[in-house]
C-alpha cells in the first residue's frame, strides 16, 4: 500500500536541510530555538515535509518503549492496538496533543503508546530490541494505514507534511523539553505528500535526519534485507536508520566505525595507514561495503547518548558543527547556529567522511538510562 | 566420398593488387593458399578455409577479401544451410560435430536487453578524471558481522576474515588450459594479470613451471582429471578454482587430443606423451554436495587455509539451489559460466543446446543467496559471453562481484573466433602447440594487449559509475535499482529483479 500510493520511485528524491543541537550534560531546553533554527533555512524546504525528534521528553516513562504513530482511520486504529495488545503491555495510551495550524492540513490520527513487551513472547526472541523491531516492521508492512514514526524509550518524533516550523507549533513543540533536539525540512522531488514520508526516520533510539541522495540506495536496501529490515518507504533515510541500527546496536560496532562503513576512507588512504589500522578499514570495507553510502547526502543520527554529524566521502552536501559550552550543533548552514546561539565563537566545517560526535557526558548518561532524576531546565539564551 | 559440403568462405583475390609475396601462404596452417610458379599467381582452396582472416589481416596490398559462402540452399525455415551442411559433415564422417569458442546461435543477450541510470540535478554524477574512483574488489568469503576490540587509536579487529583475492579492477581472465592454448597465450595471460593487478586462471591443464612466477596472480584450477594436479601447484597459486563444469559444455568434460599434448605439455599435465588428455565427466570423488564439501576441505587444508577455494559450475536450471549447496559446502567464491561460455573444443550439439545465459543465472543465484541470508558467504564470479565493459558493468549491477573474460582476452590476442580451435592448427598462433604457429605470438606483444584492454575497460567503467554519482564499485554491486529492461517480458524482468525502462 504505501509503495504504491506514495513511492511509485524506486526511492525519493530530495534536497533539505537538517538541524540538530545538544546539551551534552543533558539539560533540557524546549523545542522552541530548533523551530527557529530549521525556519531559519526555509530555503531549503517546499512545504512538502518537516519533522522534530527530541530525545528526553518522556522522563516520567524512560524505561518503556514509547510508539508515536500515525493512522489514516480507525480501522487501522483498531488493527494495530489489537496486535500492540498482544505484543505489549499498554502502560498508557494518548492522542498526541495537537493544535490547529495554517499550513498544516489533513493530519493523519496521532497516537502514542508507552509499552512493554511481553516476556514470554520478548524472550522467544534472543533480544528484546530485535523484538520490538519486528513489531514495528508487522505494523509497517502489514498494518494497512499505520505508521510507525518512533519507537524508542524516552524519545519521540514529531513529523508531517508542511514547512517544519508549522509542524513544530502543530505538535505544540514547546510544550516539550528534552536534551537533543533535531530538525528536518524537506524539498522532496519525487514524493506525494505523506505523513510518513517525512524525517526523522527511527527505529529505537536511533532517528535520523539526512539530506541528500543516496546513489547506492538498491544494494543498500538489498543488504539490509538479508538482516530482516524491511525498507517499507523507498527512502534513502529509512536505509540509514537501519544500517546505524545493525552496525551499531547488533554488531556492536563503535560510531566512528560505524562512520567508517557509511562514509569509508578512500583505498588510497588506506593503503597509508599503519598496519593495525589499515587491517581494521581493509576488514570494514570487506565486509560492509554493501553498506557504503555512495552519492551526495549530509546526516545527522542521533541516539539517547549521542549526535552525530556525518556527510558522504567527497563532501557533497554541506554540514557545518558548532560548539558553545556545553551546547554542540550541527547544521546544514552556519547562520542558524548563531541565530539561536548569539555567545557561539566555534564553529568548523568537518571533513567529508570524518564524523562529528557529540556525547553525553558519562555520569549524566548513567542518569539518564537510569531514567531516576529530572535534569534541572535551562534553555539556551535566545531560546 | 564424394563431399557433399559447400566451401563456408569464398576467398577472392584481386590479382592487380596481389604482389606475391606469398605471405598468405606461409601464414595459413589450414593450406588454402598456394602459389603456382608456372602461371605466376596465387590460388586458394577455399573448401579448407575457416575464416580466420589471418591473410586478409596480413596481406600486404589488401589484395584478399574472405566473405561468407553466399551460395544459397532452398529457401526453408527448417532445413536451414547449417543443419544440411551438419548433416552432410556426419554422413560423411559417422562423428561428433566437433567446434570450438561459445554458442553461435542466437539466444537473447539479456545484456542489450539492460540500459543503465545516470545522474542528473538531484545527484551530481563524478568525474573520474578528477575524482577518485574505486574499482578494488575483494573476493572471498566475508564475516556476516566484524567483532572490533578497544577503543579510540587502540582498536583492533577480533573478527580473522578469511582469505581473500584482492582485485584491482573487478574483471579476472578465464580459465583457459596449457594446451587448449599455446605457452605464449598463457605467458601473454599472467603477465597482464600481474601487471593489472587481477588474476588469470590455469585451467585443467597444470601450469609450466616457467610461469610459477606469477602465481600470485594464478588461480589454479583442479578438474575432474586432476591434470598437472601437486603439491607445489596448490602451493604457487594464489587461490584455487574446482572446475565441475564449464559453460560451453555443461555435463562433460574435456578433450584434449593426443596430437597437441607435445613434451612440454606431458609434463605439465603429468600424462605421457602423445596420448589423449580426457577428463571424466564428473569428479568421480564427487557425487554429491557433501563430498564437494570434502574436496573443498582437503584443498584448504592442503595449502593451510591461506587461500580461497573457488567452485566453478556450469550455468543450468537449478544453479540457484545448487549455489546455494555450494556455498554451504564452503566454496568462497561461486564462479558461473554462462551458455555462451567459450571452449577449446566441445561437441557442437552440446555447446549449442546445453544451459542457460548467464544473465539469468546469476540474477536467480543472487536473488537466492540473499534471500537465505548468505550471500557474504561467497563472491560471485560471473563468465560466458562478456564481451565489453558495459557487460561487465550490468553483471556488477545484477549482483556480481566480478567477472571472467575468456573469449574477449583471446580476441584481444588475435583471435577471430573462427571456432576451430580444436584443430590446433590455430593461424593467430593461440589454440596451437606447433611452434611455427606458436611463435606468432610474442607474450610481450600479448600482454601489452590484454594490458590495454583491461585498462580501457576499467576507465569506461569508471565513467559509467561516475555517471551514476557512484565512485566506489561496491555500491553498484547488486544495486540492480541503477537497471532498466528494454523490451523484455514481465516474466523476464522478475528473474532478472529489474524494472522495465519508463518505470
Ligand atoms: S598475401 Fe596478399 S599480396 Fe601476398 S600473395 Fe597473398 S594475396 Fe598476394
Ligand atoms: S583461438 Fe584461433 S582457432 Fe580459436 S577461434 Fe580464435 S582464431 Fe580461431
Amino acid at each position: 500500500m504505501l509503495r504504491s500510493a506514495f513511492c511509485r520511485d524506486d526511492k525519493d528524491f530530495s534536497a533539505c536541510s537538517i538541524f540538530g543541537m545538544m546539551n551534552m550534560r543533558g539539560e533540557k531546553f524546549d523545542g522552541g530555538p530548533v523551530i527557529t533554527a530549521i525556519a531559519n533555512m526555509k530555503e531549503r524546504s517546499n512545504g512538502l515535509g518537516g519533522g522534530f525528534a527530541a530525545y528526553g521528553i518522556y522522563p516520567q516513562y524512560a524505561d518503556l518503549y514509547c510508539f508515536q504513530l500515525m493512522y489514516d482511520d480507525e480501522g487501522a486504529k483498531e488493527e494495530t492496538e489489537e496486535f500492540l495488545k498482544g505484543s505489549f503491555s499498554v502502560e498508557g495510551a494518548e492522542v498526541i496533543p495537537t493544535r490547529p495550524c495554517e499550513g498544516v492540513d489533513d493530519p493523519p490520527l496521532l497516537w502514542r503508546y508507552f509499552l512493554q513487551p511481553r516476556e514470554n513472547l520478548a524472550c522467544e526472541v534472543a533480544d528484546v530490541d530485535d523484538f520490538v523491531v519486528r513489531a514495528v516492521m508487522h505494523i509497517n508492512v502489514r498494518i494497512d494505514g499505520a505508521f510507525v514514526f518512533s519507537s524508542g524509550k524516552n524519545m519521540g518524533v514529531f513529523k508531517g507534511v508542511g514547512f517544519p516550523e508549522d509542524i513544530g507549533r502543530f505538535f505544540r513543540l514547546e510544550e516539550y523539553e528534552g536534551y537533543i533536539w533535531v530538525a528536518h525540512g524537506r524539498f522532496p522531488t519525487n514524493t506525494q505528500g505523506w505523513w510518513g514520508g517525512a524525517h526523522p526516520f527511527n527505529i529505537l533510539d536511533w532517528s535520523v535526519v539526512h539530506n541528500g541522495e543516496i546513489s547506492s540506495y538498491g544494494i543498500n536496501r538489498r543488504y539490509l534485507e538479508m538482516f530482516g529490515y524491511i525498507c517499507t518507504l523507498h527512502t534513502d533515510t529509512e536505509v540509514i536508520a537501519y544500517a546505524v541500527d545493525l552496525l551499531v546496536r547488533r554488531h556492536g560496532l563503535s560510531v566512528e566505525d560505524m562512520a567508517r562503513v557509511l562514509a569509508a576512507p578512500l583505498w588510497t588512504e588506506i593503503d597509508r595507514m599503519p598496519e593495525r589500522e589499515r587491517e581494521l578499514h581493509v576488514a570494514l570495507r570487506q565486509t560492509y561495503g554493501s553498506l557504503l553510502l555512495n552519492g551526495p547526502f549530509s546526516v545527522i543520527i542521533s541516539n539517547r547518548g549521542q549526535m552525530i554529524g556525518l556527510t558522504d566521502r567527497i563532501r557533497l552536501r554541506p554540514l557545518v558543527a558548532g560548539r558553545n559550552g556545553d551546547f554542540m550543533y550541527i547544521s546544514s548552514e552556519e547562520a542558524p547556529m548563531h541565530l539561536v546561539d548569539d555567545t557561539l565563537r566555534e564553529t568548523w566545517i568537518p571533513q567529508g567522511g570524518a564524523p562529528i560526535v557529540a556525547e553525553l557526558e558519562e555520569s549524566t548518561r548513567k542518569e539518564e538510562e537510569e531514567g531516576a532524576k529530572v535534569l534541572s531546565l535551562r534553555g539556551p539564551d535566545s531560546a | 566420398m564424394k563431399s557433399y559440403i559447400l566451401p563456408q568462405y569464398l576467398v577472392e583475390r584481386d590479382d592487380y593488387r596481389c604482389i606475391r609475396c606469398e605471405v598468405c601462404v606461409r601464414q595459413c596452417a589450414f593450406d588454402v593458399h598456394w602459389y603456382d610458379e608456372e602461371e605466376d599467381a596465387v590460388f586458394a582452396d577455399e573448401s579448407k578455409c575457416v575464416g580466420c582472416l589471418r591473410c586478409a589481416t596480413l596481406c600486404p596490398t589488401n589484395a584478399l577479401v574472405v566473405r561468407h559462402n553466399p551460395t544459397e540452399h532452398p529457401p526453408n525455415a527448417n532445413w536451414t544451410r547449417d543443419v544440411l551442411q551438419n548433416i552432410y559433415k556426419q554422413a560423411e564422417t559417422g562423428g561428433v560435430l566437433l567446434t570450438g569458442m561459445g554458442c553461435d546461435r542466437d539466444y537473447p543477450i539479456y545484456w542489450d536487453r539492460i540500459v543503465l541510470d545516470a545522474s542528473q540535478v538531484t545527484n551530481p554524477s563524478i568525474d573520474p578524471l578528477r575524482e577518485p574512483m574505486e574499482l578494488r574488489t575483494y573476493l572471498g568469503a566475508k564475516p556476516d558481522a566484524l567483532q572490533v576490540e578497544g577503543k579510540g587509536k587502540k582498536v583492533s579487529l577480533r573478527t580473522r576474515i578469511t582469505p581473500q583475492l584482492r582485485l584491482e579492477t573487478p574483471i579476472m581472465f578465464s580459465a583457459i588450459s596449457y594446451g587448449a592454448i599455446s605457452f605464449n597465450a598463457c605467458e601473454s595471460l599472467a603477465r597482464a594479470a600481474a601487471e593489472m593487478g587481477t588474476y588469470y586462471n590455469t585451467g585443467e591443464g597444470g601450469l609450466h613451471r616457467d610461469l610459477y612466477k606469477y602465481g600470485d596472480h594464478t588461480i589454479c584450477q583442479v578438474a575432474s582429471g586432476r591434470f598437472g594436479v601437486h603439491a607445489d601447484y596448490l602451493e604457487v597459486a594464489a587461490a584455487l578454482e574446482i572446475k565441475i563444469g564449464q559453460g560451453a559444455k555443461p555435463g562433460i568434460g574435456g578433450h584434449l587430443p593426443g596430437e597437441k599434448v607435445s613434451a612440454e605439455i606431458s609434463r605439465t599435465r603429468m600424462i605421457p606423451k602423445g596420448t589423449d588428455a580426457l577428463s571424466p565427466a564428473p569428479h568421480h570423488d564427487i557425487y554429491s554436495i557433501e563430498d564437494l564439501a570434502q574436496l573443498i576441505y582437503a584443498l584448504k587444508e592442503a595449502t593451510h587455509w591461506k587461500k580461497p577455494v573457488s567452485v566453478k559450475i556450469a550455468a543450468v536450471h537449478n544453479s540457484a539451489a545448487i549455489a546455494s549447496g555450494m556455498v554451504r559446502a564452503g566454496a568462497d567464491i561461486i564462479a558461473l559460466d554462462g551458455i555462451r561460455g567459450g571452449t577449446g573444443a566441445a561437441p557442437t550439439m552440446i555447446r549449442d543446446n546445453v544451459g542457460i545465459p548467464i544473465e539469468l543465472a546469476l540474477a536467480a543465484v543472487d536473488d537466492r543467496l540473499r534471500q537465505e541470508g548468505i550471500r557474504n558467504r561467497a563472491s560471485i564470479v560471473v563468465a560466458g559471453g562478456i564481451r565489453s565493459s558495459a557487460d561487465v558493468i550490468k553483471a556488477i549491477a545484477l549482483g556480481a562481484d566480478a567477472v571472467y573474460i575468456g573469449t574477449a582476452a583471446l580476441v584481444a590476442m588475435g583471435c577471430h573466433v573462427c571456432q576451430k580451435c580444436y584443430t590446433g592448427k590455430c593461424n593467430w598462433g593461440i589454440a596451437t602447440q606447433d611452434p611455427y604457429l606458436s611463435k606468432r605470438l610474442n607474450p610481450e606483444v600479448g600482454a601489452r594487449r590484454l594490458v590495454n584492454l583491461l585498462t580501457a575497460w576499467s576507465h569506461e567503467i569508471m565513467e559509467m559509475l561516475g555517471g551514476m554519482g557512484i565512485n566506489a564499485v561496491e555500491s553498484l554491486r547488486g544495486n540492480r535499482l541503477r537497471l532498466r529492461g528494454v523490451g523484455l517480458s514481465q516474466e523476464e524482468l522478475d528473474i532478472l529483479g529489474i524494472k522495465h525502462a519508463g518505470a
